[in-house]
């Protein structure tokens, strides 16, 4: 059976049981490596993408549950420029390895889309992912950063 | 005199007898290889890790794997700093697993640094010798290792700084017989060299071929420390672009033409054997290629990933216990406190040991750390194509590539010469994927000889990898101390448990006059491996624990204490008066609140931490981490700190929750859902000041995690009354103030 999605503004059909998970599915039918395998439980959100606009952990995912969906990857966020906050990401020099950035970047961008000026509180209480690396007080810092210019160029 | 390869990576002492032997340095046909092998066209090999390109691009390749360290960075700053190298032309790369690349610094600094030598300690006849020795050393024993905080300390400074200044000696010769002209006339500047009586410059780039035929010097003339422009310098990192969109290519990243996947289960109880699996439940499942049964094992080899987990675990596969049923973390422990009561082996003695101890009236207290996980982000995973015409093609994150190209074609039992291994960036290890921890290469090579022609990668889910580490070890400690009528400590007895040898780590730096250290063995069916900061991860916080507990005895402030112990180490005082200034530790804090201190050096590096935290009806909150650390100087500042942070983190949360426990033999923890980790919602404000001194270089991915998990208890003393001596935190009730 067929399943249709828009990945990254690109219509696909995959030949695909319903029941596969859609991290799976964007690594292995579309090779689309940015978007990596953490926990298999949705615990660490390494794979997180948009769904229509929203993070969501991919991990556990049955694609046939999100048939028709529009799903953004990494690959996708930033349509060929860097976004905001990966340039934050960089100014703050936030990966060590790298591995949980992906999903990362993912869970904040989505996060912000909804609520750009956030307190501290309310970004640790929507941004649960796990890097082991720690680099988590520099996600911190990035996303004030992005946070203060918005609040500037909103004023 | 037989050197193993282990040995040498602990001890390095015995290697020091090749000196004697004498060979050329850097002899062509070993550049001529590396051509071959790495350069890219219009690129040329001048000398060990440099290549110019004819644009005048210069390639630093790296003997290491950036694992998130950043030495991708931190080792081509110290290069291209001798050389005079335009950083903005500049790359870096990690060095294939071949034996052209083996690392002969990291064996070199690893011998020096053993035996407090110096390289200019080395006589000057020899030293082209002893460089190329140690080269064929590291070579002999495939060494490539990524661990032990030794990329900038041991091949930056043995390797690095020595390659770049000799290459920019070869393009200024270069220059000179162009221009028939003699040496002193020219200097060098961003990758240009220039005759300064007549201002005519010559581009690295066109001068590279012909400097490439001189022999590099092994003692060339370095910078003086005033003329440094890129050590020293918070410059961005080289590899963060491509960890900021999804481009970084990791292990399990790999794809291949035809590629098919693997997943496993090991036998939960370590040493089991497979006994029986259910092939009827997997028979009509879509994709299954191959059932391979194993020793103590089964892979299930299909079409997709997903696949082969869910037919693996539908195979409800059956393993026997080796006897290993009925141990548990409690009896282990029992064992331990067993054995500290039995006989103690002495290891070390200072003064009259614990004969000076009191007959009664010591101050007393047993410490305990439980086994943990690496738990890195990228589970382990290798890719194997193992070809009908019995060559063997890996592709896999490791902490040495060269040695695990040997692994592997021990596991395969063929020749070296017909293995090729792919090393590939990792997305984290913290230990996991050093030497003798490679179950993951092992499988992997067996499975793909059971389906040849067709490439498998093999992934761990984060169950196999949590239940199949080799963990931290579960280490007991007996403290024994007496102090003087003043309250300071006269003797020092700390008896541990250990697997393995008796540690360094354990002797103190503090000023007591008698010291003994002991252990006792305790062999379990665990299996136990390096762990970020290894030793210094339980010694670290049984050491500083047990000095706050003396400080407390002696109604003393535990900095004073501290202080008053290390009169002789300024920059140990330097580094503790820093932590404690930018923490304002003598500033008074709101009632339940309260700061606690710890200091660790390891791998050449001091840190200290501050915690402040807070403990309100039982919960505890750690609101702000101030450290200081001294390494010597810090390459990259910027990344220095990065890894003080991160060690902070991954300090806290073992220190607040990790344990991996053993019920039936087996591991307990499974996830992230049972072995919690810190999260943005549990990091706390951290601050990290670096003292610079004039010590050698220190490491900095180890150092960080040492002194978080004392500094932490030693603040929740402060906070409640409550000492804690066995970790994680959370195991601990907190709600019975006692003051």
């Amino acid at each position: 059976m067929a399943i249709r999605l828009t990945v990254n503004g690109i219509v696909r059909e995959i030949d695909i049981e319903p029941e596969a998970p859609l991290l799976w599915v964007i690594r292995d039918e579309l090779h689309l490596t940015g978007t990596k395998f953490g926990c298999g439980i949705s615990a660490c959100g390494a794979c997180t993408v948009h769904v229509n606009g929203k993070p969501t952990r991919s991990c556990t995912l049955p694609v046939g549950s999100v048939s028709n969906s529009e799903i953004t990857t990494i690959e996708g966020l930033g349509s060929g420029a860097l976004t905001e906050v990966q340039n934050a990401w960089i100014e703050h020099q936030v990966p060590q390895c790298g591995y949980c950035q992906s999903g990362m970047i993912m869970a904040v961008s989505g996060f912000l889309a909804e609520n750009p000026s956030p307190t501290d509180h309310e970004l640790t209480a929507a941004i649960t992912n796990i890097c082991r690396c720690g680099t988590y007080p520099r996600i911190r810092a990035a996303v004030r950063s992005v946070a203060a210019k918005k609040r500037r160029s909103g004023s | 005199m037989m050197i193993t390869r282990r040995k040498f990576l602990i001890g390095g002492a015995t290697a020091a007898g090749a000196l004697i032997v004498g060979y050329g340095v850097w002899p062509s046909r070993r550049i001529a290889r590396m051509n071959t092998l790495a350069a890219r066209p219009g690129e040329q090999f001048l000398a060990n890790w440099i290549k110019i390109a004819n644009d005048d691009t210069v390639t630093i390749v790296i003997p290491h794997c950036d694992m998130g360290t950043g030495t991708l960075t931190s080792l081509a700053q110290m290069a291209a700093d001798e050389l005079d190298a335009d950083w903005t032309k500049l790359h870096s790369e990690t060095a294939l697993a071949d034996p052209v690349f083996a690392n002969g610094p990291m064996a070199e600094g690893d011998v020096l640094d053993d035996r407090n030598m110096n390289a200019e300690s080395i006589p000057d006849f020899l030293r082209g010798a002893a460089a190329s020795t140690f080269r064929i050393i590291a070579e002999y024993m495939d060494l490539q290792t990524t661990g032990g905080s030794t990329a900038v300390r041991l091949t930056g400074v043995y390797g690095m700084c020595i390659a770049g200044a000799a290459v920019r000696e070869m393009l200024v010769r270069a220059a000179a017989e162009r221009m028939n002209a003699p040496a002193k006339d020219f200097r060098t500047e961003m990758s240009r060299v220039i005759h300064m009586p007549s201002g005519r410059t010559f581009r690295y780039g066109e001068l590279a071929a012909a400097a490439a035929l001189y022999t590099p010097s092994a003692h060339p003339q370095l910078k003086a420390e005033k003329d440094l422009a890129l050590i020293g310098r918070a410059i961005p990192r080289l590899e963060i672009p491509e960890r900021v969109n999804g481009t970084a290519h990791y292990g399990i990243d790999t794809t291949l033409p035809n590629m098919l996947y693997g997943a496993i289960q090991i036998s939960p109880v370590f040493g089991g054997k497979l006994v029986s699996v259910n092939e009827k439940g997997v028979a009509q499942n879509r994709g299954l290629k191959r059932v391979v049964k194993l020793d103590d094992a089964v892979v299930v080899v299909a079409d997709r990933f997903w696949r082969a987990r869910d037919a693996v675990a539908a195979l409800e596969p059956v393993f026997d216990n080796a006897g290993n049923g009925d141990i548990s973390s409690k009896t282990i422990y029992d064992r331990h406190i067993s054995a500290l009561n039995g006989k103690i082996k002495q290891d070390f003695v200072i003064g009259a040991g614990s004969g000076a101890l009191n007959k009664v009236g010591n101050i007393e207290a047993v410490y305990n750390v439980p086994n943990l996980a690496h738990a890195p982000m990228e589970p382990v995973n290798a890719t194997a194509l193992y070809k009908d015409d019995g060559t063997l093609e890996v592709w896999a994150g490791s902490q040495d590539g060269l040695g695990s190209r040997a692994f592997c074609a021990k596991v395969a039992s063929i020749n070296l010469d017909k293995v090729t291994f792919h090393l590939l960036p990792i997305g984290g290890a913290f230990g996991r994927r050093l030497p003798d921890l490679w179950n993951f290469l092992a499988y992997t090579v067996k499975t793909a000889m059971a389906v040849p022609g067709v490439p498998v990668k093999l992934i761990f889910t984060r169950e196999q990898d949590m239940q199949h580490d080799y963990y931290r070890p579960n280490v007991t400690c007996q403290m024994r101390a007496a102090l003087d009528s003043s309250g300071m400590p006269i003797a020092w007895v700390s008896d541990y448990t250990t697997d393995d040898e008796a540690n360094d780590e354990a002797h103190i730096l503090y000023g007591v006059p008698n010291q003994a250290y002991g252990t006792a063995k305790v062999a379990t069916h665990v299996p136990t491996g390096p762990w970020r900061s290894v030793e210094s991860s339980w010694h670290g916080f049984f050491i500083e624990s047990f000095l706050d507990e003396l400080a407390h005895h002696a109604n003393r402030d535990p900095l004073d204490y501290r202080r008053a112990l290390l009169k002789s180490h300024p920059r140990h005082l330097a580094t503790l008066d820093l932590a404690a200034e930018k923490a304002q530790w003598c500033t008074p804090l709101p009632r339940g609140h309260a700061r606690g201190i710890a200091m660790v050096e390891c791998f050449n590096t001091i840190v200290v931490h501050v915690a402040e935290v807070q403990v309100d009806n039982g919960t505890l909150q750690v609101h702000r981490i101030v450290s200081a650390a001294d390494c010597g100087k810090a390459v990259n500042p910027d990344g220095f700190r990065a890894q003080i942070e991160g060690g902070i983190i991954f300090g806290l949360s073992a220190a607040l929750y990790g344990e991996i426990t053993i019920a039936k033999g087996a591991v307990v923890q499974e996830n992230f859902a049972d072995y919690q980790v810190v999260r943005l919602a549990d990091c706390p404000e951290i601050e990290v000041y670096i003292h610079e001194s004039n010590s050698r270089l220190g490491g900095a991915g180890e150092p960080g995690p040492p002194p978080i998990a004392p500094a932490l208890t030693n603040a929740i003393f402060a906070a409640t009354g409550i000492r804690i001596r066995d970790l994680p935190i959370k195991n601990h009730a907190l709600g019975v103030p006692g003051k």
